[in-house]
């Protein structure tokens, strides 16, 4: 068995999370989490379902900040900002840290005006720079062959797994640095499954990724990091081939083999 | 380790290690009569052996079968994928095992007619004591998931490296002296070489018990301590 080695120096990191506590009312949902995502690398979140793991995933584009008595205390460093600090406009941060969630939310409009709504929020282009964008972002996410020819349809007529396609596509289309995707499977058959893992490895080329799965084959497939979570603590870091053959702790062990009572 | 679970899926592994163990004990069997039979020129013993093998075969390939069902269907990670894994491996180093002692049996039946120098047994049978003890030792450091007596085993088998030197070395004096012994010796020599793989088997096993339980590769190079010279690996001068 060969082992690539990784140097580590060639990786920086995009996003760095640290001490971060986070709060539904008193409850502490995340406990002085510490990780990095590496800059063009996927980093999957597995765990237990109430880990925390999809709280860690909110917190990092504040889709928090949307319900009142939930709060984060810590730093999340995006770039060298943090992005808990108040002063930071949640909506531009959005737009650099897009999300794709477990059930395809696309809205009830066309599929053109789902991509070139969330564009026109934060540019203003032309017509013709419009239309390119929304190629480009249906491009990126391997639709475009596929509905290229009913631009102006609704995006609720599409196909579960082309649905999803689609709110990928809406999140590539505001250019953003960051992507993180909730069980972006979980409802998808494995056909729609294997495009979109396909499509997550193409834009892990350009894109810092973290996702959220329960599926382990999927976390092992798209993946270069994995971060174990449990009872709002990460237990367990480090590149996903070895987290999955030689796994350091018991408890990583028991959960990814199904041995968790 | 605590269970899974999915019951079925602790049963799929059960067996496996059972079918391992069985394996272990019918090669172990096979090897002590092969060496009995050469001993003592015993031809229906060693024809007994040569039967057995093909039981051997055959659980060979169930379990790489079962192996490669438990992987389809369950999809194992972590220590259960490395069980598989080794399962594999083991099952083939058990089968070659089995396939070394049949030669060795094979052989007796072949020499039983002209047995010259029964004295060059006695440098086989020492060969033999190390390489059963070995393989015992590979077998229980597997059911028992003990990494200590794994590497202790794999560190072990240079005395059976330096046991056949020598045994190489008698049976070049018993040629040299009378070459009618040549035929006889030169199966004798074909047994060592033998012994001398069933040893390295061992160690692979003992390689892949270290691996099933710690998840880490043994170093490729293994300790060695030939006589120079006498190492029969190594390549003969080209005539000038």
């Amino acid at each position: 068995m060969t082992v690539m080695p990784v140097v580590k120096s060639e990786l920086s990191t995009k996003v760095s999370v640290r001490n971060l506590d986070f709060f539904y009312g008193d409850q502490r949902a995340l406990k002085d989490v510490t990780i990095g995502l590496h800059t063009n690398k996927v980093t999957a979140f597995i765990g237990p379902s109430g880990c925390g793991k999809s709280t860690l995933l909110r917190v990092l584009n504040r889709m928090y900040d949307l319900y009142p008595k939930q709060r984060a205390e810590g730093e999340v460093i995006l770039d060298g900002e943090n992005i808990l600090d108040p002063r930071v406009d949640v909506n531009l941060l959005r737009s650099r840290v897009g999300m794709v969630f477990q059930k395809p939310t696309p809205f009830p409009m066309s599929i053109y005006e789902n991509i070139a709504f969330g564009v026109r929020l934060y540019e203003k282009l032309s017509k013709s720079a419009l239309d390119a964008r929304v190629e480009e972002a249906l491009r990126g996410a391997a639709l475009w062959e596929e509905v290229k020819d009913i631009l102006h349809k609704s995006g609720l007529g599409l196909s579960g797994g082309q649905q999803q396609r689609l709110c990928i596509a809406r999140s590539v289309a505001v250019q953003p640095e960051v992507i993180l995707f909730d069980e972006p499977c979980s409802a998808l058959d494995p056909i729609s499954t294997a495009k979109v893992e396909e499509l997550i490895d193409e834009l892990s080329q350009r894109y810092t990724i973290a996702i959220v799965t329960h599926n382990m084959q999927q976390a092992v497939r798209v993946s270069d990091f994995t971060a174990f979570m449990y009872l709002g603590e990460i237990t367990e870091f480090g590149e996903t081939d070895a987290v999955f053959t030689a796994p350091r702790e018991k408890r990583t062990q028991d959960y990814i083999t199904g041995r968790f009572g | 380790m605590s269970d899974h679970i999915v019951k079925a899926y602790d049963r799929d592994l059960e067996t496996l290690g059972r079918r391992i163990a069985e394996m272990g004990g019918i090669a172990e069997k096979m090897l002590a009569e092969a060496m009995d039979a050469l001993a003592a020129f015993d031809v229906a013993l060693a024809q007994r052996v040569v039967l057995t093998d093909p039981r051997l075969d055959a659980l060979q390939r169930e379990i790489e079968e079962s192996a490669i069902l438990t992987i389809a269907k369950r999809q194992p990670l972590a220590v259960d994928l490395r069980e598989c894994i080794a399962a594999i491996r083991i099952s083939g180093d058990l089968e070659r095992v089995g396939d070394l002692a049949k030669n060795i049996a094979k052989r007796t039946v072949k020499i039983v007619g002209e047995a010259r120098v029964p004295r060059a047994i006695i440098g086989l049978k020492s060969m033999h004591d190390v390489a059963a003890l070995q393989l015992k030792d590979a077998l229980d450091a597997y059911a028992q998931r003990d990494v200590e007596r794994a590497r202790a085993v794999w560190s072990n088998d240079v005395e059976l490296d330096a046991l056949e030197d020598s045994v190489f070395r008698d049976l070049l004096t018993f040629m040299m002296e009378d070459p009618r012994n040549i035929s006889f010796c030169t199966h004798l020599l074909f047994c060592s070489k033998n012994l001398e793989r069933i040893g390295d088997h061992t160690t692979n096993i003992s390689e892949t018990v270290v691996y099933l339980v710690t998840g880490e590769s043994m170093p490729t190079e293994r300790p060695k301590m030939r006589v120079p010279g006498l190492d029969m690996e190594q390549p003969v001068d080209p005539p000038h």
